[in-house]
């Protein structure tokens, strides 16, 4: 059966089943996922799967609400059944946004065909580019591609569909005591340059063999995009969302300059599907101008209680964790290549990556974490010697004060997760920032 | 061998959807296969300020078919395969992939020899959690939110989860085994905020406490008395003075110990991060296997097991995803490191025999090394023979954050609340605290150790890893410990 029709007999044994006045979002997805592994230059890990799920948000009584999915695709009826019976049981809630009705989707389907039909030789051949450009050194890492085909409904009018593609490769090049990373992700697999990439992380472990430590304290860095892109995702995750402010566990200042005028953020919306799982076209969403906090993603149930309209954030973890950018860009600066901000350091850090990040305090989004994949000492705006690995517990808000920032011009698209589930893969475009202070809190020494 | 229940885990048609994906992926060319038909069924409601929040229920059912050849695997997978041609056009996939691997192909992988078993077995539940009642289990976690947030906190929330996994598993060594595995657990937790900064507090772990049990693990838990206490707690920290900075005696709660296991013991002794599988992502490990059998990795206080078989602990089956059956081991004994976590794969390249680890997210994903129940056994002392013995030190319980390094040596933990210790009786409390070391001098500091009561099989539901993304639930036992000249009060 079609995913059309498919959703549509979903709507139709809600009707049924739980009468003229049950709200509902009934959602088809389609789902081709590979992820082919390397390590130690060898493929060893090479995984495909295809499935179908259905989804259902079924409401009746104006508010009492259970969702449901299933891999069982022959059995609408009995996921209308088991749902209806679920949500029968629960209490009433007040807060229940009601369900999208109709709207017109305002970005369009990017989807690559060639990277729907991609088959595991394409993978190897791609990841073949990879450790052959890494110049001998052992090399690890992924290449995955992955097709999302979606029709939604609703129960108030609200029909769309879509379908999105992505392809992405992230990889490292490693000597004894040094390692380093190269990655990318992109709407198509043709778009991939893994040769590029397996040679600049070869590149960086070359640099970073024989890394010494040097002393905790507050240093000027420059951040290369994958560093850059944990801090962003930081901000996104525990400020920039409606829920955080809603809680007020955000510590944002909307309409001041919190941030230095270099900085301007924004959701552009532009992989994955052009709707959210409630329905709601996606559209582009601007959270910093110049350096002043001037917008947040929301879902329905957030941008009803904030008074606005959703920005088309909802997804599955949304009503747990917030609704989130999936798709953040960091605007490029005038700062120029890595190499230009370097120069302009005269005794810092260079730090390509950042690992195991976790939030100490989100008011003031103060986070720890380590750096991976090369760290670099920089003085007199040359790069020194390699650094062992350092943690740092940091405020990634006051790391982006007026006056601290140097964004630099080349922007990286990078692959933020590697989701689990059919709603594709996220995307974090940034550019090369320098600080003005960073606290290192830790090294190898403890 | 004996199971543990003689039930029936599964259908029978399910073996024979799995065996004719065997049959084709070995027709197709592998040299080993193996396939998983599993059927998981889950159910979670969260609760939020006294009203329901969310209530999810899902069933993911499908095929997930292994097949190796030369010196790879190839893993395909299926959602709710219709008959026997979409079984085996899957185990023929599976076994293409392989082949695929091998533009790019490293040395050849053998298979540890193993029993091939026919089995069955399910775990202990005396309450199905999915036989309690919707009403019920949305009463208790409205209450306990409307609870905490009368006591004024910003926000209460509360939840709980349940799995009910049945897994057919066939190989083509002729293992045939039937599981059935039920899961649940339970917590709460609220936040209060302040002028410049938020504060947390959660019962009974910060994630809640979970196990291979029934819905009497969470009557046990007893949520509705402690939601005033947490809350109390969660405003007092506002204005609490910050935990000290400097080196110190530290004592951690056993939740807190935990997963301090979890980071620095059980990733750490994964033999796929060791040889290097994981080097991209997850990461490597600190330990060499040249000094397996001889490396100090803590004080002679430290014995570590890995323990499957552990009763209602949340890491616990009846056999792998890879039919070798659960068997308890030492991972540290005595403070030195003598085990590993492994597969017949991974131990087959290692020259080691430690199997029994290797575990899939669901039938969609290829089974890997992970943890099972990796902890502490129980100790001589308790948390307040502890606290006596101490003069000058920091009492720390229930985790508010955790980072560790990608070879599991550098390690930064917050925890939600904390305690002065002076001249061996518990004083003020203590925000934001922090403490930070690394792995073989940290545990080398480790001088006492609780037991009796206070030790416990603590659940993680959610531990990551892999690409694409796995979700593991891992067991720890432990309990209070002391561990010495530490570092606390590491700030932003």
């Amino acid at each position: 059966m079609s995913a059309e029709d498919l959703a549509a007999e979903l709507l139709e044994q809600v009707r049924r089943q739980a009468g003229p006045g049950a709200e509902a979002v009934v959602r088809v997805e389609d789902a081709d996922l590979a992820l082919t592994r390397f390590a130690g230059s060898a493929i060893h890990q090479n995984t495909a799967e295809s499935r179908r799920t259905l989804h259902l948000q079924l409401t009746v009584d104006g508010g009492r609400t259970a969702a449901a999915s299933t891999t069982r695709a022959r059995d609408a009826a009995g996921l209308v059944e088991a749902t209806l019976a679920a949500a029968r049981l629960r209490p009433r809630d007040p807060a229940w946004p009601g369900p999208a009705g109709p709207a017109p989707l305002v970005l369009p389907s990017v989807a690559d065909r060639a990277t729907a039909e991609a088959d595991p030789a394409l993978r190897a051949r791609l990841v073949g580019d990879f450790v052959a450009a890494a110049g001998g050194l052992s090399t690890a890492g992924y290449v995955q591609t992955s097709a999302v085909r979606t029709v939604l409904a609703t129960s108030a009018g609200q029909h769309v569909g879509g379908s999105a593609t992505a392809a992405a490769c992230d990889g490292i090049a490693r000597l004894p005591g040094s390692d380093g990373t190269a990655r990318q992700v992109a709407a198509a697999a043709g778009e991939l340059d893994c040769a590029a990439l397996g040679a600049r992380a070869a590149a960086k472990a070359r640099a970073g063999t024989d890394p010494s430590p040097v002393d905790p304290g507050r240093w000027p860095v420059v951040l290369e995009p994958p560093a850059v892109a944990d801090v962003v995702a930081g901000l996104l995750t525990g400020q920039f969302q409606a829920r955080a402010a809603l809680d007020g566990t955000g510590g944002l200042r909307p309409g001041e300059q919190q941030f230095d005028p270099a900085v301007s953020l924004t959701d552009p919306a532009g992989l994955g599907l052009p709707f959210d799982t409630e329905g709601t076209p996606k559209r582009p969403v601007e959270l910093v101008r110049a350096g002043v906090p001037v917008g947040l993603t929301s879902d329905r149930r957030t941008a009803e209680a904030t008074g606005g309209t959703s920005t088309g954030h909802g997804g599955p973890a949304s009503a747990t964790w917030g609704p989130v950018a999936t798709d953040a860009a960091l605007a490029p600066g005038t700062g120029g290549s890595v190499d230009d901000l370097v120069a302009g350091l005269e005794r810092g850090l260079l730090v390509t990556d950042v690992w195991y990040t976790r939030v100490l305090d989100q008011k003031r989004s103060v986070w720890t974490g380590l750096t991976r994949n090369g760290v670099w000492l920089v003085e007199d705006g040359r790069v020194v010697r390699p650094v062992s690995t350092l943690r740092f517990t940091q405020s990634y808000l006051e790391a982006l004060a007026p006056g601290a920032v140097t964004v630099g011009s080349d922007v990286q698209a990078l692959p933020r997760t590697l989701t689990s589930t059919a709603w594709g893969t996220h995307r974090v475009a940034v550019p090369a920032l320098a600080l003005a202070s960073w606290n290192i809190t830790g090294n190898a020494a403890g | 061998m004996m199971s543990k229940a003689h039930d029936v885990p599964v259908p029978s048609a399910a073996y024979d959807a799995a065996a004719a994906a065997v049959e084709a992926a070995l027709a197709a060319g592998a040299r080993y296969a193996d396939a998983r038909l599993v059927d998981r069924r889950t159910e979670s409601m969260t609760a939020r300020d006294g009203d329901v929040r969310t209530l999810d229920q899902s069933t993911t059912a499908g095929l997930g078919v292994r097949a190796l050849v030369g010196s790879s695997w190839g893993f395909a997978a299926l959602g709710d395969p219709d008959g026997d041609a979409a079984c085996r056009s899957t185990g023929a996939r599976a076994t293409a992939i392989a082949q695929a691997s091998a533009a790019v192909a490293g040395p050849d992988v053998d298979l540890l020899p193993a029993q091939a078993h026919v089995d069955t077995w399910a775990s202990d539940c005396a309450e199905d959690p999915f036989a309690v009642s919707l009403a019920e289990k949305g009463d208790l976690l409205t209450g306990v939110t409307a609870t905490m947030r009368a006591a004024g906190v910003a926000v209460a929330e509360a939840l709980y989860q349940a799995w009910d996994t049945r897994t057919a598993f066939v190989s083509s060594e002729g293992a045939r085994i039937g599981q059935h595995v039920r899961e649940c657990g339970a917590g709460m937790h609220c936040l209060t905020v302040g002028e410049d900064e938020t504060q947390r507090r959660s019962y009974p772990a910060f994630r809640g406490q979970y196990g291979t049990r029934g819905w009497e693990l969470v009557r046990e838990l007893d949520l509705p008395a402690h939601a005033e206490r947490i809350a109390a707690e969660a405003t007092a920290l506002l204005t609490a003075p910050p935990c000290p900075s400097g080196r110190t005696t530290l004592v951690l709660g056993g939740e807190q110990l935990s997963l301090q296991i979890h980071e620095s013991v059980g990733h750490a002794v994964e033999l796929d991060r060791i040889l290097g599988w994981e080097a991209a992502y997850a990461g490597t490990s600190w330990l060499d296997l040249d000094r397996l059998g001889s490396l100090r990795y803590g004080s002679e206080l430290m014995t570590i097991t890995i323990d499957p078989t552990l009763p209602g602990a949340l890491g616990s089956f009846g056999y792998d995803d890879e039919g070798t059956p659960a068997q308890r081991r030492y991972a540290v004994r005595d403070g030195v490191w003598v085990g590993v976590l492994g597969g017949r794969d991974s131990a087959a390249v290692a020259g080691l025999t430690d199997t029994g680890s290797v575990r899939a997210d669901g039938y969609a994903r290829m089974p890997m090394v992970r943890m099972t129940n990796v902890g502490f056994e129980p100790g001589p002392h308790s948390l307040e023979e502890i606290v006596a013995a101490t003069d000058d030190g920091v009492l720390m319980e229930h985790n508010r954050s955790w980072s560790i390094d990608d070879r599991r040596l550098n390690f930064q933990f917050g925890c939600e609340i904390g305690y002065e210790i002076k001249d061996g009786r518990r004083g003020r409390m203590l925000r934001n605290p922090t403490y930070t070391g690394i792995g073989p001098q940290f545990w080398a500091s480790l001088d006492m150790l609780a037991g009796g009561d206070e030790w416990r099989a603590w659940g993680t539901p959610n531990c990551g890893k892999g690409q694409p993304g796995q979700v593991g639930h891992t067991g720890h036992g432990a309990a209070p410990a002391r561990f010495t000249d530490v570092r606390v009060g590491v700030r932003g």
